[in-house]
């Protein structure tokens, strides 16, 4: 499967869906929670770049709104709202020791290998274009799991979701030309509303175990 | 149309009004007259859907198969509604709650009844994630409702790991779009259900098959299917008992509806492959796991509402098996299953709530001599056990029966399996039952203000099933096993 011979807005936009690749394991990696989300949002931005990208094409008018409004919810409105609760949480200047970072990110290797041979059988129509794009989008939808599972900061936690949700907006909008608007925004407004939710959980937490280290969180078990 | 509407508008316009009622006696009764009117639509939406098949517009689609959900959901919803008002008087009295958060829980309520209707009655596979996401978002904040560290810690469980899984769903959503697109040619009609399953021998069999798993993964989560569980025990064991009821009675049925849903299309597609029951042999993996994990842990639980969430995770294997052996018989088995389990388990819920008012704990050590303080609580909880271990003549016997019968024609090593299951699950059930009701009531234990009839009402209707089941009930059921199945029993 050749990449030069695609069509070049094509090119660009797996150019892009790679960049938001990159970024999922710089997440994966970054200690510093501000840093974090910046990168968070870049991811976003570059979300945003292919739906333009994928709407240029042609085939969707509405794929310019959903461009638009993964702008607005993912490159600006999310991270704002992340840093504002950093920021009252008093959280600014908080790193948080990863375990074993090389091992991490070998493992987000292992992840991007593995989500390319799930692909492989699965388009043998030789569409390398959907291939490529959907490989990537498995990709970071499985490191932002990772990233759930690998930290134990609340805010990291639910930025791994967040890049979750990157994965899946990427591979709605480029391997599909976009969900209905209805579906679209409807995920948005969730999403929307999960985060709220993440920021009265914050306050919550902290309340009860006066951290925001989750695994301190290991009051309910099954043998008492 | 016009059934429809009034079966979703009530908990829309209800439940935004109720986040604005601060008097709780108001937002009691206001929350009860919205179940009611609910379940009038719902009713008028069945007694629609009789005549004329399906009902079908703006995206909605209702036919035989999610109708009887629709009015299960509301007939539960309507009696967790009555069983709710005095619930959380209590609580307020108790000083467990602050005003705010009352107003909060009656909105949410309605809230997620509202999730609950438009994931049953929508045709379309994005606003069916939509609506099983937004049911996460409403009931969370009620799992914390008492900010207790316990209930906090186990709501952010339930949001992160119902979030990933739900996460999952939809990129096996994306995947099932994107095999739409490679057979439609009106690529906006890719995710409607109807559209799809017209098409369904035509998507192509790879994606479709790694869509699946995706989804089962995504929807299990939300069915409770091990290894998927952690959440369900601590949601259901920290959060207000009403909110168990319903999570257990209706959550855990839609989310089966949904996978049930897309095993059709999945079926369909595979059917001309050299795996054609890979759907359903992941769904009986799946099922029979929990089933067996779920009975084995019921022996080690201290708390009773634990006891009772282990025991819908082994009713929810069971159902999901019995879809997976697929078959007419089998599916009929698990569509009665799903409805009387609904019923016993929501009626056990609300006779827990009242069992630990008066016991004033959760923790089942404490739990004693409930017959002796108040026969109507301890005979209650005492039938409904009875009841979902699936003794007769209660209804749950009958599905079981069903169920061991069609496994035993196409499987008949599993019915092994699942009668050493059930045993055990009775054993669990058991051993701590008969101290609770029977022992010695510690000193000082006084009777409570307790309402029943909810009770009452489902352990009667579950009683009936098993008894006779209704001809016009028997035929609806057995449309609807004809929708999945292409063949019906009757």
């Amino acid at each position: 499967m050749s990449l030069a011979v695609m069509p070049l807005l094509q090119q660009f936009v797996v150019l892009l869906a790679a960049l938001a690749l990159f970024l999922s394991f710089v997440l994966l990696a970054q200690t510093r929670l501000v840093a974090a989300i910046h990168v968070f949002a870049w991811q976003g931005a570059l979300v945003a770049a292919v739906t333009f990208t994928v709407a240029l094409t042609g085939h969707a008018g509405h794929l310019y709104f959903s461009a638009i409004l993964t702008l607005i919810l993912k490159a600006l409105l999310i991270p704002w709202m992340l840093h504002r609760l950093v920021r009252r949480l008093g959280l600014e200047r908080h790193t948080e020791r990863l375990r074993h970072p090389a091992l991490v990110v070998m493992a987000g290797v292992a992840l991007v290998i593995f989500s390319y041979w799930l692909v492989l059988p699965m388009v043998e129509q030789g569409l390398a274009f959907t291939r490529n794009i959907i490989a990537v989008s498995l990709a970071l939808v499985l490191i932002g799991l990772l990233m759930m599972v690998f930290r134990h900061q609340a805010v990291a936690q639910v930025l791994g979701f967040m890049s979750m949700e990157n994965g899946l907006f990427l591979a709605a909008v480029s391997a599909t030309a976009g969900m209905p608007l209805v579906v679209e925004l409807g995920v948005a407004f969730d999403l929307l509303v999960a985060m709220v939710l993440f920021g009265v959980f914050f306050f919550q937490i902290r309340e009860s175990i006066d951290s925001l280290d989750v695994d301190r969180l290991n009051r309910l078990t099954e043998v008492e | 149309m016009a059934p429809l509407l009034l079966t979703l508008l009530p908990p829309l316009i209800g439940g935004l009004a109720l986040f604005l009622v601060r008097a709780l006696g108001t937002a009691g009764r206001l929350n009860l007259a919205v179940s009611g009117l609910t379940l009038l639509g719902s009713l008028w939406l069945a007694w629609t859907v009789a005549r004329v098949e399906v009902v079908a517009g703006l995206g909605f689609r209702i036919d035989a198969f999610n109708v009887y959900l629709i009015v299960l959901t509301a007939f539960v919803g309507l009696t967790t509604a009555i069983f709710s008002r005095p619930y959380m008087e209590h609580v307020q009295a108790s000083g467990r709650i602050s005003v705010l958060n009352l107003r909060l829980y009656h909105g949410l309520y309605q809230a997620f009844m509202l999730t609950m209707l438009v994931a049953l009655t929508t045709d379309n596979l994005g606003v069916l994630w939509v609506a099983v996401e937004g049911a996460t978002l409403a009931t969370v904040l009620l799992v914390s409702l008492y900010r207790t560290p316990e209930a906090v810690e186990a709501a952010w469980k339930y949001f992160i790991l119902c979030g990933v899984g739900i996460a999952l769903a939809l990129f096996g959503t994306v995947l099932t779009y994107f095999a739409a697109q490679l057979v439609l040619d009106d690529t906006e009609s890719g995710l409607t259900w109807s559209v799809l399953h017209a098409h369904a021998g035509a998507l192509d069999p790879t994606v479709m098959r790694i869509a699946f798993v995706f989804l089962l993964v995504g929807y299990g989560t939300k069915v409770g299917l091990v290894p998927m569980h952690q959440w369900l025990p601590d949601a259901h064991s920290e959060g207000p008992t009403p909110m168990s009821a319903v999570l257990s009675g209706l959550l855990l049925n839609v989310a089966l509806y949904a996978v049930v849903r897309l095993k059709m299309l999945v079926d369909g597609s595979l059917a001309a492959t050299d795996t054609p029951h890979l759907a359903g042999a992941l769904l009986m993996g799946f099922g029979l796991v929990s089933f067996v994990v779920a009975a084995l842990f019921l022996h080690r639980q201290r708390d009773i509402k634990r006891l009772f969430s282990y025991s819908s995770i082994e009713h929810m294997g069971l159902m999901t098996f019995a879809f997976g052996v697929g078959g007419p018989l089998a599916t009929f088995g698990a569509l009665l299953h799903m409805l009387v389990h609904s019923l016993t388990k929501s009626a056990i819920f609300v006779t827990v709530g009242h069992a630990t008012h008066l016991a004033g704990t959760q923790s089942i050590e404490r739990i004693r001599g409930l017959i002796r303080t108040q026969p109507a609580i301890g005979w209650s909880l005492l039938f409904g056990v009875v009841a979902i271990a699936g003794f007769p003549p209660f209804g749950v016997f009958t599905s079981e029966f069903l169920l061991l019968t069609a496994t035993m024609q196409t499987y008949p090593w599993f019915t092994v399996v699942l009668l050493s299951g059930l045993a055990i699950a009775f054993a669990g059930l058991f051993r701590h039952l008969h101290p609770m009701v029977y022992g010695t009531a510690p000193e000082g234990q006084t009777p409570v203000s307790a309402n029943l009839l909810p009770v009452f009402v489902h352990l009667g209707l579950v009683l009936w099933l098993g008894l006779a089941i209704p001809g016009f009930l028997a035929e609806w059921l057995d449309r609807a096993t004809a929708l999945i199945t292409g063949g019906g029993v009757l």
